[in-house]
């Protein structure tokens, strides 16, 4: 469960250049806002793929206009009451006015070339796309459409790991969404997970690793574990590209890295083989 | 042994000391001395009640991971017969955080499995504190495999901080055990009974904590975090951990309140540590009452059930 640090607030100055401008992570290229987006998303430079909204990644993935959004009205609630330094109720409506969704997961059927799946994708910007109970439950139903269709699904995940303020039922949709996908595997139904960055705790370590096949971006931060919390765990630096696709791919954890402007096509080729 | 004393356990502790050296070594015929034990005997039973009848989760958590609590293998030894332990992943290496085997359960062959803490320090280390590597929980699902193919309910014991956070742990996929675990753990064909007697600590606890009827300790605790690692992030003060056990929701009667544990195991008073046996013979009671009712239920009923017991944790709105 890794939570990342939000940057500190930015001037005015800061927040009129960020409007046209961003700045790439990796290589610090200071790239025009139209021209990243024009490329996915992609820096043009070093080719680091920025995260993206969850609307923008349907949009490259999908066939044009076949997204049919299920199950939009599930909204989170605080059963527990939780609070830290601000209230979790206060806390889900910020992202909820600031992404203008109910909760971290969009799920629905598409068409990928033609081919029909059912996709769900993470929004990292609602509260680190942590998993609680709205998220579980969307994964649930969107895996049991799969099997009463007999098509696909895939999900895209960027997320912090488990929502800590749901308590003990957050962790709990692991073994909810974990026990979906025992079904659709016996179905004979493909599932394809693709990782993307970040994703980390709960989510890694339950439908995040449990693809047929299991595709990554190019640099996306996978794991179990954080790399800060390992880091303090070990006391000792970790080694270089530790926790990063490429490294993972070296470790036989993943299938295949795949450039964001190839996903859709892959996406289609694996559904064709895997369905016909 | 020596006992060992929480900090909230303080006023008892002088009491039970002074009433240890009485007993053992004063003059039993001396009306003074047993007049004492008398008095101090009303005083333990009366401050005992103090100390333990409104335990914060706080306090919980401490006796959780009391270094004289019962584990695994403790409990193995004390319910179980003809325990014999089965070691290694058949694939890079015997985890000692995880434990388990082939057993006997009230005369029925039975697999049973669990994390396992040390006691001392040596033991400690050699069991990394009851944090498994990938290959702990690969061990485990062996184990399980084993007990699916040859027809043997499934006993599990969960007392984990949480899966180990380490390179090679990494590097060896512990997302990817845990997770596989979650999934075949969901559907394996034998009843299984899971109890939390320690520290249930995230991800790590439940891979080996899918089944059909969950169990928790009194005094155990079941949480998506640490306390401490939640304070640490959400009130950026590692010391808050009391706060955060309390926000989380983490001791066996919430967990029973928000229907993800089926019962609570009571401890003898002051906790297990403090009577092996009993508490051993009230997790047995439990754990066969729960094997003998699953027993006979056809399979697709088992895993339906146990489906929906998953499946219906979470708390949303739908408008
Ligand atoms: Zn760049």
């Amino acid at each position: 469960m890794t939570w990342f640090k939000k940057k500190e607030t930015p001037s005015q100055e800061e927040k009129a250049i960020d409007a046209l401008w961003s700045k790439c992570n990796v290589c610090q290229e200071i790239i025009y806002k139209k021209e990243l987006e024009r490329n996915l998303n992609v820096c043009p430079k070093c080719s680091y793929h920025f995260p993206i909204q969850a609307q923008k990644r349907l949009a490259i993935v999908t066939d044009e206009g076949s997204f049919k959004e299920l199950d939009r009205a599930l909204v989170p609630v605080d059963l527990i009451s939780f609070r830290d330094l601000k209230r979790y109720s206060d806390r889900l409506r910020e992202a909820q006015q600031k992404t203008g969704l109910k909760d971290a997961f969009i799920t629905g059927r598409c068409e990928i070339h033609q081919l029909p799946a059912m996709v769900g994708v993470f929004e990292f910007d609602f509260l680190g796309g942590s998993l609680g109970s709205v998220v579980g439950e969307k994964i649930a139903r969107m895996i049991e459409k799969a099997i009463d269709e007999k098509i696909g699904a895939i999900i895209f995940t960027s997320s912090g790991g488990a929502r800590m303020q749901e308590g003990i039922l957050s962790l709990m949709q692991m073994a909810k969404t974990s026990a979906a996908l025992s079904r659709l595997r016996k179905e004979r139904l493909p599932y394809i997970s693709v990782l993307t960055d970040p994703t980390t705790g709960g989510v890694t370590a339950s439908f995040g690793m449990l693809g047929d096949i299991i595709l990554a971006e190019p640099g996306a931060l996978i794991g179990f574990a954080g790399p800060r919390v390992i880091k303090e765990t070990i006391k000792a630096d970790l080694p270089p590209g530790f926790q990063r696709a490429e490294y993972l791919l070296t470790h036989g954890m993943i299938d295949l890295i795949v450039e964001r402007r190839r996903l859709k096509e892959t996406l289609g080729k694996f559904l064709d083989l895997l369905y016909h | 042994m020596v006992r060992h004393y929480l900090d909230f356990e303080k006023p008892l502790r002088e009491l039970e000391r002074e009433y240890e050296e009485l007993r053992r070594f004063a003059p039993r015929d001396d009306p003074r001395v047993s007049a004492r034990i008398e008095k101090l005997e009303k005083r333990i039973t009366k401050v005992r009640e103090e100390t333990y009848a409104q335990l914060t989760p706080w306090q919980r958590t401490q006796l959780s991971r009391h270094i004289d609590r019962p584990h695994t293998l403790d409990y193995i030894r004390m319910i179980f017969e003809d325990f014999i332990e089965l070691h290694g992943d058949r694939g890079f290496m015997d985890d000692p955080a995880m434990v388990g085997g082939l057993a006997r359960l009230d005369g029925e062959a039975v697999v049973v499995l669990g994390h396992q803490k040390g006691r001392d320090v040596k033991e400690m280390g050699y069991r990394n504190f009851g944090m498994s590597h990938p290959e702990g929980y690969r061990k485990a699902l062996r184990i399980m495999e084993l007990g699916v193919r040859f027809n043997k309910p499934i006993v599990t014991m969960i007392d984990t901080p949480g899966a180990y956070p380490g390179v090679g742990a990494e590097e060896r996929g512990q997302a990817g055990a845990i997770a596989h675990n979650l999934r075949e753990m969901a559907a394996f064909p034998v009843p299984i009974v899971v109890v939390v007697i320690g520290e249930g600590g995230s991800g790590g606890a439940l891979a080996i904590g899918v089944g059909d009827r969950i169990l928790m300790m009194e005094n155990a605790i079941y949480s998506v975090i640490s306390p401490e690692g939640c304070a640490a992030i959400l009130w950026r003060d590692g010391t808050k951990g009391p706060l955060a056990a309390e926000a989380l929701k983490i001791t066996a009667a919430d967990l029973l309140n928000l229907e993800v544990i089926d019962e609570i195991i009571p401890e003898p008073f002051g906790g297990a540590h403090r009577d092996y046996e009993g508490a051993a013979a009230t997790v047995k009671e439990a754990v066969v009452r729960h094997l003998r009712e699953r027993k006979d239920v056809p399979v697709e009923r088992l895993l339906a059930e146990r489906y929906q017991r998953f499946r219906r944790m979470g708390s949303f709105l739908e408008e």
